[in-house]
């Protein structure tokens, strides 16, 4: 069987279920922040709490990726295929950038909802795949 | 206040030079803008120098002479030598200096900015799983901007062959060969919706100012060109910015470049309708169109028509980029805003030759936007 680990400690719940991104709210204006921060960019205040981010939002804009980033701090395999990349609006909440599993942008479209997803973009020597966060078109979800 | 003036210009070409130092390409820019200026070094009292790539750029008094003057070196993304010509301004207007200099030199390697994420405060699983690249920022946003705002790819592909044969008129440009809207059209696609040959490459060059108090310029020069505002300002909370793993939910909020667009509109004293020819930040192709409307020079979505009818050109109502751009001429970070400085001189001097704006553009406009949100412009006049 595969192994699987997270590229990052405490981005996202898995393996834990149900997959959510890991953010923080601020505990004096409630401003919501991901990756988790501790301090708030918008009232100074270094008091925060964690927050579980909602897995759905809309796709607010996005590009593809069609050449392999410079390694390092790009990790992933030497193989290259081209990835999408977007921002997706989780309403009430934030605008969170990520990977998304729709490679070809004309089946991408602004204001398309999204669902939270994982992707193994990287894979150990030792065959371990390593896990990040993405987001893919919710039409494709199988009930 | 006492005013700064320009009163010489250097610019070492850009592109690639295997073997040669960034420090050499620094000094010959300045001895260019000493000699323009008809100043010897050992009169300047003081300058400003950025570099993205040489650590110690104020070692370049080893190439000009050793004569004990105040050099900082200032660092400001692809904004800084809007910088180095706001310090160096600011030296003159303070009266703290009668001669100054700016100086931008960089040698960067082939191929896109790669960096380690935490000297951008960006943690490292951004950077492990291909997320840190500032290409992806200008994709996202041009591609955002054209959905709301009915731009073409034609339009993106206008501006960079527009800009490609304003470099082929420069012979201190990068990139001289004119292509063609179907050329450009069909380059591979790097970030959708962009293009290969709508993309500015990191290279190599230098150039330096010489400026000095508006009231000494008769010593030195019968065409001096005014400062007549510098102004830099970061990202606020909510606005789209490079290099973001996230941003607010709300209301759009102006980008740095909106600004210091405006702080540098109302200091001078000058508003965008008074704007002869304008230099702005073409990393890529739908900067240049985005930057038009954020520098105020045009409303969001009318660059689809001004574009179409030639307006950007030398010959239209609003020359941008005439020297080529970041696109024609690449862009070595630290040099990159003095280069536009270099073109806007000669174009209120009417010495840019086969580039000249004809009707004798008296006002200048420079922009400069950069990681990780920071913007410069500087306005100038006859």
């Amino acid at each position: 069987m595969t192994t699987r680990r997270p590229v990052a400690e405490s981005l996202f719940t898995w393996p834990d279920a149900p997959l959510r991104l890991i953010g923080s709210e601020c505990a004096a204006c409630g401003l919501v922040s991901f990756p988790a921060a501790p301090d708030c960019v918008r009232c100074a205040s270094a008091e925060s709490k964690e927050r579980i981010l909602a897995d759905h939002g809309t796709l607010w804009t996005y590009t593809t990726q069609n050449f392999r980033p410079p390694s390092p701090p790009y990790d992933g395999p030497e193989s290259f295929e081209p990835y999408s990349v977007g921002y997706v609006e989780l309403p009430g909440e934030l605008l969170v950038e990520a990977r998304l599993t729709e490679p070809d942008p004309d089946k991408l479209r602004i204001g398309q909802t999204m669902r939270l997803t994982l992707v193994p973009y990287a894979v150990q020597d030792d065959g371990t795949e390593v896990m990040t966060f993405a987001f893919a078109p919710a039409e494709e979800e199988t009930p | 206040m006492t005013e700064a003036v320009i009163i010489g210009v250097g610019l070492h070409p850009f592109g690639r030079f295997p073997g040669k130092p960034a420090l050499d390409m620094g000094a010959e820019a300045v001895r260019l803008a000493l000699a323009d200026a008809g100043v010897k070094w050992p009169q300047i009292q003081g300058g400003y120098i950025g570099s993205y790539e040489v650590a110690n750029p104020d070692a370049i008094v080893g190439r000009l002479g050793l004569t004990g003057i105040p050099l900082r070196g200032v660092f400001n993304g692809c904004a800084t030598a809007g910088t180095a010509i706001a310090l160096a301004s600011r030296a003159i207007e303070t009266g703290e200096h009668d001669l100054t200099v700016a100086i931008g030199l960089d040698k960067h390697p082939r191929g896109a900015f790669a960096a380690d994420p935490s000297v951008a405060g960006i943690p490292s699983w951004y950077g492990q799983t291909g997320l840190f690249l500032t290409t992806h920022f200008f994709g996202m946003k041009i591609n955002r901007y054209m959905h709301e705002h009915g731009i073409s790819h034609e339009t993106l592909a206008r501006v960079a062959a527009k800009n490609f044969g304003n470099a082929a008129a420069n012979d201190k440009a990068w990139r001289r060969t004119p292509l063609s809207v179907e050329e450009i059209l069909a380059s591979p696609i790097l970030n959708y919706p962009l293009r290969q040959y709508m993309y500015c490459g990191p290279d190599e060059g230098a150039a330096a100012v010489v400026l000095c108090r508006s009231d000494q310029a008769h010593r030195y020069t019968g065409k001096p060109v005014r400062v007549r505002a510098t102004a830099l300002r970061s990202r606020r909370l909510g606005a789209f910015e490079v290099q973001s793993p996230s941003f607010p939910v709300g209301e759009p909020v102006d980008s740095p470049t909106v600004d210091a667009s405006k702080a540098a509109y109302e200091r001078a004293g000058i508003g965008p309708e008074d704007v002869d020819v304008a230099q702005l930040q073409d990393t890529d192709a739908g900067s240049e169109i985005i930057h038009m409307a954020e520098n105020g020079l045009c409303k969001d979505g009318e660059q689809e028509r001004l574009i179409a009818e030639g307006a950007t050109g030398i010959g239209g109502r609003l020359p941008v980029n005439t020297d080529g751009g970041l696109l024609g001429n690449g862009e070595p970070i630290g040099a990159s805003g003095l280069r536009q400085i270099h073109e806007i001189v000669l174009q209120l001097r009417g010495s840019a030759g086969a580039r000249q704006v004809p009707g004798t553009p008296r006002v200048g406009y420079t922009h400069l936007y950069g990681a990780p949100g920071a913007s410069a412009v500087t306005i100038l006049s006859t």
